[in-house]
């Protein structure tokens, strides 16, 4: 397929991995930020192939696996509410919250439905005028600005049944969060590709100054992270630091400006629950005044009841990359992915879910 | 979750398109790539073109992997 067969090409894999050889001297720790790396690099092996000077950390970069409980069980029990249609992205439904998940609570009669896209939602409303239906908005800037659209074409329809539980998470604020805790020490961040199509490199700029880690915003394919940490192990051994771009076929340093606009004039900044990591200060999206009547949380009584996190469960560490989950007790025998425990297990993004599948790291 | 991937976009009317996906047509919005243009590809992330793909940029990133692969040959 194009744009994405030619980033996968072993000879020039083969190139970049002599010279991350040949030039990486000083030790390092590199953090990817966002799951679908997690993934390329597991599937492809790419751990494996890095030199010893290279260490490489999952960052929290999982929509589904930072939302706290208490939000996954809100969503529970909106689908607990008779009249009420839950529709969601597909990943949502096994994670499991204080007592229950949305897989259970369908299995149980709620009306819970597995979409594609806001647009499938949008139709599901359409098709049923005496029901509301709630989108779970769950999601970074990658997916935000669809929802605002969505929102936007509910207007415009006048569909008055469609609403959305905004449980979006912005990047940049909880990666100066984890950053200021001064838990784990980096050297360098591969900055997700698709948070950075829409947001543009610029938002990462922080890191570089402030921080002096030196950053690259990647692509997906196994050329893409290779290419990455490439570039960042230049920077580290030129003393440079700065924010660069290797996926320059999908992200460009402004972004997308319309996708910005829209999600700019549908939502504003609000603190938001991050799993593990806890209140990050302007991190989530909440729906501006002028659209609170499509706001799941204001137009339904939601009453989930106490808050449980499942005991032995290390996802919270798992997501701030200061253990892994070779560390964890309950990772392959209480926790796989068909019964998991925790949502870095359920997520096929998840690094819990990486390590299951495609192994490998736990030699190193 | 933030997974996008490369469609062909076929045709357009108003902010929809019709696009290929591997070989499948679907149909996609262009409510964030007004921009987009029959024979673009964009990055298709839940339903919605996220960006419209550089084909240019794309073809000097894999030149210069082409170069560092033939230098890293030379250097054995």
């Amino acid at each position: 397929m194009k744009f994405i067969t030619e980033f996968r090409r072993s000879e020039l894999a083969q190139g970049l991995i002599s010279q991350i050889h040949r030039q990486s001297k000083t030790s390092v720790r590199f953090m990817e930020f966002c799951g679908g790396h997690t993934v390329t690099i597991f599937r492809y092996g790419i751990r494996q192939v890095l030199p010893k000077t290279i260490d490489m950390v999952s960052g929290p970069g999982c929509p589904i696996c930072v939302t706290a409980n208490a939000d996954l069980d809100k969503a529970i029990a909106l689908s607990q509410i008779p009249g009420i249609i839950v529709a969601t992205f597909g990943d949502m439904l096994k994670v499991p919250g204080s007592n229950s998940s949305l897989e259970e609570a369908k299995a149980g009669g709620a009306d819970v439905r597995t979409v594609y896209s806001t647009m499938d939602a949008l139709k599901i409303a359409e098709d049923n005028p005496n029901k509301s239906v709630v989108f779970l908005g769950i999601g970074f800037e990658t997916t935000a600005p669809t929802i605002a659209a969505s929102i936007l074409q509910a207007e415009e329809k006048g569909i008055k049944n469609y609403y959305v539980l905004s449980l979006h998470k912005l990047c940049p604020p909880v990666l100066r969060a984890i950053l200021d805790s001064g838990e784990l020490k980096l050297h360098g961040l591969i900055c997700p590709g698709h948070v950075s199509a829409v947001i543009g490199s610029r938002p990462w700029e922080f890191i570089a100054r402030d921080y002096g880690i030196p950053c690259v915003v990647s692509g997906f394919e196994p050329l893409d992270i290779l290419q990455s940490v490439d570039m960042l192990v230049n920077q580290v051994e030129s003393g440079e630091r700065r924010v660069e771009i290797a996926y320059r076929r999908g992200v460009r340093p402004e972004g997308n400006q319309q996708a910005l606009r829209l999600m700019e004039q549908v939502f504003e900044p609000c603190p938001a629950q991050w799993r593990g990591i806890g209140e990050v200060p302007d991190s989530g999206l909440k729906l501006r005044k002028k659209y609170q009547r499509f706001d799941a949380a204001l137009a339904f009584d939601i009453a989930p009841g106490p808050t449980y996190e499942p005991a032995g469960c290390i996802c919270g560490d798992v997501l701030r990359g200061v253990k892994t989950p070779a560390d964890c007790q309950l990772f392959g025998k209480a926790c796989t992915p068909q019964y998991p425990v925790g949502p870095c297990m359920v997520s096929s993004e998840g690094s819990c879910s990486a390590y299951y599948l495609y192994g490998g790291g736990f030699e190193r | 979750m933030c997974l996008a991937i490369p469609a062909l976009i076929k045709s357009i009317e108003d902010k929809e398109a019709e696009a290929e996906i591997g070989g499948i047509t679907r149909k996609i919005s262009l409510w964030l790539t007004p921009e987009a243009r029959v024979g673009d590809y964009v990055l298709v992330h839940t339903g919605y073109a996220i960006n419209v793909l550089d084909q240019k940029e794309a073809e000097e990133t894999l030149s210069l992997l082409e170069q560092i692969a033939r230098l890293a040959e030379e250097k054995g």
